[in-house]
């Protein structure tokens, strides 16, 4: 055994997680950071059925209700949702492509880091005088005159989030491009690499539209511009306009990890090559593009013009055609197929019938003239939960199940996973099928609370049944996480047996460094090919040899913490409070030496002896 | 491939040495997509910019015909282009191993950079007081948020480059600070490109009215 093997005292853990730039652990560490917001969030949904349960209801007060509704979208989208994303990327595509690291290691973990304190940012706001309430799409109208600083901690939080996740999209753009093991061509990369590629490219051009959108509402709130005043000149459909530039493409970042995630499932559990690999690709790429086609969808109603309608309503359409292909590769890569019905598999079956339910709703919303009525009402929520849910929360809990053993060694266990997974299936649908005719029936959406006798009764409260199905399923996941960890059963290299791609031919976790010698890869399915000619691992591409490494940080933290503490300064300065001002540059002070200290300091890394790796047999980090 | 601490002579130095390496390779590439990013970023604030454009809340307002001088802005466009050119030929010795000279380039780089900024501030000040700020109008936010992000661009520039020239100065070139001037003068490049487009957009488009 090597010394870093070693048990770990609990302080030098801690330490080393605040700075590793070790992929799999910054996977870990947006797992448990994710996954803490995601439960979060589902708190919020909880007090939002329960206040919509019975008419006229006073759980929470109207301003609270705002509170809570805008919190609740902006957390699970930006605080829960992408950083599991994340989560599985990092934990994921490395191994995939036969990878030692990501390109940016550094960035890696500084994009972690500011996400997290973006994070707790926005979330502080709960204690200091009101949450943001302006809805998570935040229009200018609506923030322009919300009077605490609520929606302060909505702008400059997800500022900083959001640079971490343009810093995340980049880093995994330059890793797939350059990073890939010899005879990993693109054309053999597994689909959640793909998806996860298309992804990227989509975060770098669409979260700048968000940047300035930020900034613009920042300067207008705090700094006494006027670009959404319109007795000064301004306009506020500007915000509109760069709101859903940004978007509309975050639904698809959202989206395509988890259609990866999928067809990775898919072809696991089927055993089978995923149908029309290079159709599937083909499709990622193009929905990718015509993401940014769409935006204006999200206005029919603001009143563009019958033409502006015309054109954003046959590109939304469009999307369908790519989106339709994919349903059917996956229908295919089961039918005939030798189908294993294991807790991640169940999750993907299921996903096909509810995400089409969503993206039908979703072509009807497309057509401008019938979005009229849709628009604003239960209608619009129903689609969005069945795409968002559907689509990416079964991912992800999929993806909890499929690659818990590679990030820790161990199996969930699978008859808790498949309680988790019926629960969580029925409530879904209990929760958010309804919600279609609620809308229907005139029912808007963002309402605090209604009045009797309209016929909206009943299906709220079934609605609000639902989502305690889906509470105690995430209870149960969480037991289950628990039970596992503590039995501690340590899993081999491929858990699953029916692995397909490299990350299943290492260890579950793997050595730090990943592949003792970097794989030969010849096809796609690499492991699989090798496994079917009798042979338990990869070729080596290379003779053992020195390993470079990159050197631990503490850097991202204290760069993301000076942005952390520069943001309340600048919020606190327009109430003329007298320290705002040198918080403000005491933050910027603290970020702009450690970014400083990190470019005049030289950091070359370090490299494993090949002695050293040999020693190490017994862990098998062989490729 | 090379490593980053090798020594090299005139003879050994790579013919890209900004490529020259794996690391290098990843920070090549890095900053053009990096570069992808901030294209959207500045093309989102030209919109908000043409959105908002002479929007202001009553006539006694300037608007951009009544504000804009050929004489300023051409001049300040010639210190910019000009920067670019001589950021060319600082590379040029950077690629020929010539440190001395690389280094010399680039001062001038800066310096005609910082010329540059100290026009914009006295523009910025001369409109000031014509009324022209940035919480008078609408239109006022938004020329000083397009114009002022550029501004800032060139500033945190001319701090990059000033500070791998001091870093480095007394230990040459290698392959581990190549590609770091490598893309600051990229950088430099794109910011001469916007400019490019802000002196069509907003001060030619501006004067015709
Ligand atoms: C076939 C594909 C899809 C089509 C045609 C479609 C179409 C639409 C349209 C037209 C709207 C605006 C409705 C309105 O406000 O009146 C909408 C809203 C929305 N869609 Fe989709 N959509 C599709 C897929 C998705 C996916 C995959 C996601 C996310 C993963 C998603 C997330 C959303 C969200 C979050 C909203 C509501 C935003 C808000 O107003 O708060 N959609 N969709
Ligand atoms: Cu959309």
């Amino acid at each position: 055994m090597s010394t870093y093997a070693h048990k770990k005292s609990f302080g030098a853990t801690v330490w080393d997680y605040l700075t590793t730039v070790d992929h799999k652990k910054i996977g870990i560490l947006y797992l448990i950071a994710g996954g803490f917001f995601f439960l979060v969030g589902g708190l919020e949904a909880l007090f939002i059925r329960v206040q919509l349960a019975v008419p006229n209801n006073d759980f929470v007060s109207a301003g609270l209700y705002n509170e809570i509704l805008t919190m609740h979208g902006t957390t699970m989208i930006f605080l829960a949702a992408m950083p599991l994303i994340f989560a599985f990327m990092n934990a994921a595509i490395p191994l995939q492509i036969g990878a030692r690291d990501v390109a940016f290691p550094f960035l890696n973990s500084l994009g972690f880091w500011l996400f997290f304190f973006g994070g707790v940012f926005l979330n502080c706001s709960w204690f200091l005088g009101g949450a943001p309430d302006a809805g998570w799409t935040s229009y200018a109208s609506l923030t322009l005159e919300s009077d605490t600083h609520g929606v302060d901690f909505y702008i400059l939080g997800l500022q900083i989030s959001g640079i971490g996740t343009l810093i995340g999209g980049i880093n995994f753009l330059v890793t797939i491009v350059n990073m890939r093991a010899p005879g990993m061509t693109y054309m053999r990369m597994p689909l959640f690499t793909w998806s996860a590629f298309v992804t990227s490219a989509l975060i770098l051009f669409a979260f700048p539209a968000l940047t300035v959108g930020l900034f613009l509402l920042m300067f207008d709130r705090l700094f006494g511009g006027n670009f959404f005043d319109v007795s000064a000149g301004g306009n506020t459909i500007i915000w509109e306009h760069l709101f859903w530039i940004f978007g509309h493409p975050e639904v698809y970042i959202l989206i395509l990890p988890a259609f990866g995630i999928f067809s990775e499932i898919f072809a696991t559990f089927s055993r089978k090559r995923l149908f029309g690999y290079s159709s599937m690709v083909f499709a990622t790429v193009l929905i990718g593009f015509l993401g940014f086609m769409v935006w204006a969808h999200h206005m029919f109603t603001v009143g563009m013009g019958p033409i502006a309608n015309a054109i954003f309503a046959v590109a939304t359409m469009a999307i369908a055609v790519p989106t339709g292909i994919k349903i059917f590769n996956w229908l295919f890569t089961m039918w005939g197929g030798n189908i294993k019905f294991t807790t991640p598999m169940l999750y993907a079956i299921a996903f096909i019938p509810s995400f089409v339910a969503g993206g039908v709703t979703g072509i009807m919303n497309a057509v401008a003239a019938a979005d009229y009525q849709y628009h604003d009402s239960y209608f619009v929520v129903a689609h969005f939960h069945y795409v968002i849910v559907g689509g990416v929360v079964l991912a992800l809990l999929a993806g909890t199940h499929y690659y818990w053993p590679k990030m820790f060694g161990t199996l969930l266990n699978e008859a808790l996973g498949k309680i988790t997974f019926w629960l969580f299936l029925i409530g879904f649908h209990l929760t958010f099928f309804i919600q279609h005719f609620l809308g229907l029936m005139g029912m808007p959406r963002r309402v605090f609370t209604y009045l009797p006798n309209q016929g909206w009764e009943t299906g709220n409260l079934i609605s609000s049944i639902g989502a305690f199905f889906m509470g105690v399923a995430v209870i149960i996941l969480l037991i289950n996480i628990v039970m596992t960890q503590v039995k501690n059963v340590r899993v081999g290299n491929d858990p699953w047996e029916d692995g397909r791609s490299l990350e299943w031919a290492i260890p579950s976790p793997p050595p730090f460094y990943n592949f003792k010698q970097l794989p030969l890869v010849r096809g796609l399915d690499p492991y699989w090919i090798e496994k079917m000619e009798g042979k338990k691992e990869m070729t080596p591409a290379e003779p053992l040899g020195d390993i470079h490494m990159p050197n631990p940080s503490f850097l991202p933290v204290t760069i993301s913490f000076g942005l952390f503490v520069a943001a309340f300064g600048a919020m606190y300065h327009v109430d003329d409070k007298n320290w705002a001002l040198p918080v403000l540059i005491i933050g910027m002070g603290i970020t702009l030496i450690s970014m400083l200290i990190r470019s005049v300091k030289d950091d070359h890394g370090f490299h494993i002896h090949k002695e050293d790796l040999e020693n190490e047999d017994d862990k098998g980090g062989r490729a | 491939m090379a490593a980053v601490q090798d020594k090299f002579t005139e003879m050994t130095w790579p013919s890209s040495p900004e490529k020259a390496t794996l690391e290098a390779k990843n920070k090549f590439l890095g900053f053009w997509f990096f570069l992808g990013g901030e294209t959207v970023l500045f093309g989102s604030l030209f919109a908000t910019y043409l959105a908002l454009k002479d929007k202001v809340p009553d006539s006694s307002h300037p608007l951009a015909k009544d504000l804009y001088s050929m004489e300023l802005t051409f001049a300040a466009t010639m210190l910019l282009l000009t920067s670019s050119l001589t950021s060319v030929y600082a590379m040029y010795h950077m690629k020929n191993f010539n440190f001395q000279r690389m280094q010399a380039w680039l001062l001038i780089t800066v310096l005609l950079g910082a010329a540059f900024l100290g026009l914009e501030i006295y523009e910025f000040s001369h409109y000031v007081h014509e009324g022209h700020t940035f919480t008078s109008s609408a239109f006022g936010s938004a020329f000083y948020s397009l114009v002022g992000f550029h501004g800032g661009h060139v500033a945190f520039g001319l701090l990059w480059i000033l500070s791998l020239m001091v870093r480095n100065a007394k230990r040459g070139l290698d392959l581990y600070n190549a590609p770091k001037f490598y893309v600051a003068s990229l950088y430099w490049h794109f910011i001469d490109v916007v400019w490019v487009f802000i002196f069509t957009v907003v001060y030619l488009m501006g004067m015709v009215g």
